[in-house]
């Protein structure tokens, strides 16, 4: 079995690490070896790289550097927001009621469910609709006078729904409440000014935006108090112990500015991709049907169901095809349980059983699409016929 | 690829199941790494349970003794799975099984494992032409140390891996908790009995015990007392001396013939009644496509309904069927 070639839809859960980024980050494994807390001159040479990479991000952020917090990634940077703002909420005020939603990314919806169960805070599941969408109206009702954080994503990964964040904070903000979005799959297709979205915390990952693995950002507002959710030194101002990752952090900086620079002509690039991707699909593959909202979502991100179709299954064949392609219901242990996402938003069983998510990037080709769009087709028929009950 | 089959979550507390557990997940992923292959796990618990689980339950349920490996490799692995293969394009699935496939002029054949003590073809009777034709053994002509020695030559994780054993969906190997757990109806007590019908005891449950035991019976005789049959009309027991024991002739039905149809006519085989067992001379005469008799020329004990009845011809399995209950 030979594979014919070898094309990456899968954007959504990584991104390569760009070459100049790489560039860039190369002397701080090398030369610049220093531990940015170190009062040395080696060591500030590592900490004017951070500082510097801060700045810059903060620029991007719209924010001021010293509101930047960098972190291993998004879950860690999702788990410092709500478990640190919860905390001290509760310590200082006495608000113990936490709002989120059903398709939330699991490191926000796990830590909020685990700070329900272990910790007696309250919490408001807020539903979505059939697009995956927050009404803000629905929203405003879940909040109250105890309600002391509502974390709601800026885009959700498995079906791209952009949510309407500058509505959703201000509304928290009417109850006094902070609000953080988990903005993780929004980074470098959406704007991240935090003056425009409103929020007063922001998570994001520098591997989603051709950043390298392992580091990540957390805005958080001034004057904002949080509970450290990692203890230990005094790194990034109290708020997160560890050694600073500073060639993660210098990659992290340039890859942001790069996203941003050539924004314009990514998302255009992205847009044609993915649309090619959905009206090739729903023209060609019977059974099928787009998820999340049609016109907000993210520019890269394509989703669909296949009525009768083992996700599982799918992706094995799109694999062997040279298609890399995710789905939410689907599981490396071959124990797949339906996304809980498109339950949510009123999927039945079979139907969330059968999710593709193709997310393209900045190495998609017309080619590309045309291709997949062909082997989807042909894929969904075949799997369709071997379903489980064969 | 491997199969996530079906089984039980956890046994006792402890999650356990015996031939998808994480641990065995995470070995199967390396060795295909080793070698550069794609690695995919098939979620096939819903057809494994329907096919097999179901299939174990309801033959212990008609008082039979069911052979779900065989059933499974009917219906799962050289039906689902290879359907599956070749729907992603597969020349061929390979297998792990002992067995040999060989290519004659105008057939393929089926025979035995070169290593005797680990021969498998007996749960593989159920392969047609069809099958075998897209099918490999490649461990089938090794002896299994041999294996394990290619194996560590290779650097394969499970170079030195104890052998499966028992029913992969039993969480610690126990089938009568499985079934006081799974089907309770089915263990209820009942009268012991010889072929008169006389009541001499009673037993807990007729999957609790198995065509020629005789330990364990609690019942006192002058003479030993072995189990020679189960009557699930009356969940009766029914027990007898030595003699009662063996039987010259078996029933067999569900019949497939590796060549594709059965020989013509009477003809001699060698029958194979358990996975254990060793084959015995007998001869087969046709009842019809899907059914034979088999007679022995001496009586053979042990022969119980709902195990595999594998013809071979020396070396060649030529099919196999399920064992029959007498007429009652």
């Amino acid at each position: 079995m030979n594979i014919p070639r070898s094309i990456y839809l899968d954007n959504a859960a990584t991104t390569p690490t760009d070459p100049r980024v790489v560039e860039a980050m190369l002397p701080f494994f090398g030369e610049i070896y220093g531990n940015s807390h170190s009062a040395h001159s080696i060591g500030q040479r590592a900490e004017h790289a951070i500082e510097d990479a801060r700045e810059r991000i903060a620029k991007i952020l719209a924010c001021s550097p010293g509101e930047v917090v960098f972190t291993s990634g998004g879950s860690e940077s999702d788990n410092l927001a709500v478990r640190g703002a919860a905390w001290w909420a509760r310590e200082h005020g006495g608000r113990t009621h936490l709002v989120t939603s059903p398709v939330e990314h699991s490191a926000v919806i796990r830590t909020v469910g685990q700070l329900a169960d272990l910790m007696a805070f309250e919490q408001t599941i807020v539903p979505v609709d059939a697009e995956g969408m927050i009404d803000v109206e629905v929203f405003a009702d879940s909040l109250s006078e105890s309600t002391a954080l509502a974390s709601i994503m800026y885009a959700n990964n498995e079906v791209g729904s952009v949510q309407p964040i500058p509505q959703l904070a201000e509304q928290s903000h009417e109850r006094g409440a902070l609000f953080h979005t988990d903005a993780v799959q929004a980074a470098g297709q959406l704007t991240l000014d935090v003056q425009t979205l409103g929020v007063d915390m922001m998570s994001i990952s520098a591997h989603k935006f051709y950043g390298p693995k392992g580091v990540g950002a957390l805005y958080v507002r001034n004057g904002i108090q949080l509970v450290p959710s990692q203890s230990g030194g005094s790194h990034e101002e109290g708020r997160r112990a560890g050694t600073l990752n500073t060639p993660g952090i210098v990659g992290m900086a340039l890859a942001l500015e790069l996203a941003y620079q050539e924004h314009d002509a990514r998302a255009t690039h992205y847009r044609q991709m993915r649309d090619g991707l959905i009206d090739g699909i729903l023209a060609t593959t019977s059974g099928a049907m787009l998820t999340g909202h049609r016109t907000q979502r993210l520019p890269a991100h394509a989703s669909f169901v296949f009525d009768g179709v083992d996700a599982n299954m799918l992706l094995l064949h799109l694999d062997l095809k040279g298609i890399a392609a995710s789905s939410a219901s689907a599981c490396k242990t071959g124990n797949p349980e339906p996304s809980g996402v498109l339950l949510a938003m009123g999927f039945d069983r079979k139907l969330a059983s059968s999710s593709l998510r193709l997310s393209v990037g900045v190495h998609t080709t017309a080619d590309d699409v045309e291709y997949a769009v062909r082997v989807i087709s042909e894929c969904v028929e075949k799997v369709r016929k071997f379903s489980h009950r064969g | 690829m491997m199969m996530r089959l079906w089984s039980e979550a956890t046994v006792g507390g402890r999650v356990h199941n015996r031939c998808c557990t994480p641990d065995q997940m995470a070995d199967a992923r390396r060795i295909a790494s080793r070698l550069g292959i794609p690695f995919h796990v098939l979620d096939t618990r819903d057809v494994f349970h329907d096919r097999i689980v179901d299939f174990f339950v309801e033959g212990h349920r008609q008082g039979v003794t069911p052979m779900p490996c065989m059933e499974c490799n009917r219906h799962i692995r050289f039906d689902w799975l290879l359907r599956n293969a070749l729907a992603l394009d597969a020349d061929y699935l390979a297998t792990g099984h002992y067995a040999r496939i060989e290519r004659r002029e105008d057939r393929f054949a089926l025979l035995k494992g070169l290593d005797d003590a680990k021969d498998q073809s007996y749960v593989l009777s159920v392969m047609g032409q069809a099958q075998l034709s897209r099918v490999l053994f490649p461990v089938g002509v090794y002896p299994k140390p041999q294996v394990r020695e290619i194996a560590a030559r290779f650097g394969l994780p499970t170079a030195s891996k104890g052998d499966s054993q028992d029913l992969c969906f039993l969480g610690d190997g126990d089938y009568r908790r499985f079934l006081r757990e799974h089907a309770p109806e089915i263990m209820t007590p009942g009268p012991i009995v010889r072929k008169d019908g006389s009541v001499i005891g009673e037993h807990q449950g007729l999957s609790n015990y198995t065509i020629g035991q005789r330990k364990g019976l609690g019942v006192t005789a002058r003479e030993p007392l072995f189990v020679i049959g189960m009557n699930p009309y009356r969940n009766a027991l029914v027990v007898g001396n030595a003699d009662e024991l063996g039987r010259r002739s078996l029933t067999a039905g569900q019949m497939s013939w590796v060549a594709g149809s059965a020989p013509d006519g009477e003809f001699d085989a060698d029958v194979k009644i358990r996975y254990k067992a060793k084959p015995v001379h007998a001869r087969i005469r046709l009842l019809s496509d899907a059914r034979i008799q088999a007679d022995f020329d001496d009586p053979l004990r042990d022969i119980t309904p709902g195990q595999g009845a594998v013809l071979y011809c020396g070396d060649e399995v030529l099919g196999g069927g399920i064992i029959e209950r007498d007429a009652e």
